[in-house]
């Protein structure tokens, strides 16, 4: 998996930082055009859950997470106890973990240290794709370069969602509200088209997903622990069934 | 709880430093490869339910109207699944909402 030192040695040596961050502000870019479009309908939910621009902004600048930032928009609207924040959280950000453990493993065993603090902040699906995919070690500036350019769209998106969202028509504001869910339908429909074992796996998760909507009982839990408890369930059985390839 | 202004920030705070913890721990801890196969298939699977529980039935109550709400998710499925990328998929369903309720 790791290339020869000298290849890695060479590479780092021909691009400076500064290049390498350059060329992170260029690739950001797009992201940044699909953040932006997201985290506008985010504003507005936060919005309408009683959340205020201010507060928005410190939301999207502080997590930089889009299915965390929602699940604490809802749980917040929703009154939710501290022990329910933290849990939730710590389920749905559970994808980070692992780009972390992959990530980590790119950056120079001797790097300085605070590199490590920062490029954490930066893991988010598409900053961690760019990423762990250049050739070698990480220079950690190319991660940073993408993250200025695409947070700067996440939270400007989310500060002017919520100002701007107050004077659109509801018509409007129906329309983007959606935004949010088509993103999460990008991120796990390609995959189960490539995978009919993933297929599965989503198609039954929504199915869970309705039954604990409907059934009386089940529907009195709130949606952050329908979340845990799915997802420790599902996952937790898929995994057994199905363990990932040793090296994926 | 969090119904005043307080709260809020509160609320925020505590999930700001559960995800930078989440985030932080295997840059700290983890400097060699998980080894244990359950809990990395474990991870792996986890985007996937939790995206998808989190988007249905919701979706379709996001609107306040049912029709709308469908519509978006039957766009936004056939979209991903042809096309599959991010901002495409999320433009057209807030098109499918447009037009549904234009329509009725």
């Amino acid at each position: 998996m790791n290339p020869s030192n000298s290849s890695s040695g060479n590479t780092q040596t021909t691009m400076s930082n500064t290049s390498w961050f350059l060329r992170g502000l260029r690739h950001g870019i797009p992201i940044c055009a699909g953040y932006f479009a997201v985290s506008f309908a985010l504003g507005i939910t936060a919005r309408n859950a009683g959340m205020s621009a201010i507060q928005s902004f410190i939301m999207s600048l502080t997590m930089l997470a889009s299915s965390g930032e929602f699940a604490a928009v809802t749980m917040i609207s929703a009154g939710a106890g501290f022990i329910e924040l933290i849990t939730t959280s710590l389920i749905i950000n559970l994808r980070y973990f692992l780009m972390g453990c992959s990530l980590t493993q790119k950056l120079r065993p001797n790097e300085n240290p605070i590199h490590r603090f920062l490029v954490a902040y930066c893991v988010t699906d598409e900053i961690f794709g760019l990423s762990v995919t250049t050739e070698g070690y990480l220079c950690p500036f190319y991660t940073y370069g993408i993250t200025i350019i695409s947070a700067a769209g996440w939270v400007i998106g989310t500060f002017l969602g919520n100002v701007v969202g107050s004077i659109l028509p509801e018509f409007v504001t129906n329309g983007l509200s959606v935004a949010m869910y088509g993103m999460f339908l990008a991120v796990i429909i390609p995959p189960s088209r490539k995978s009919r074992f993933i297929g599965i796996l989503v198609v039954l998760s929504m199915a869970a997903s309705w039954c604990f909507s409907v059934l009386p009982g089940l529907s009195s839990i709130s949606s952050g622990f329908r979340i845990i408890i799915l997802t420790i369930i599902i996952a937790g059985i898929a995994a057994v069934i199905k363990p990932v390839e040793a090296d994926s | 709880m969090p119904s005043n202004s307080a709260g809020i920030y509160i609320s925020l705070l505590i999930v700001a430093l559960t995800i930078y913890s989440v985030r932080l721990a295997p840059f700290l801890f983890l400097r060699k490869p998980i080894t244990n196969r359950w809990f990395k298939s474990f991870l792996y699977y986890v985007p996937y339910v939790t995206l998808a529980v989190m988007t249905f039935p919701a979706i379709l109550t996001a609107t306040g109207n049912l029709a709308a709400g469908a519509a978006a998710l039957i766009v936004g499925l056939l979209v991903a699944w042809f096309w599959g990328d991010l901002f495409a998929v999320a433009c057209s369903c807030c098109a499918a909402v447009f037009l549904v309720q234009w329509i009725f």
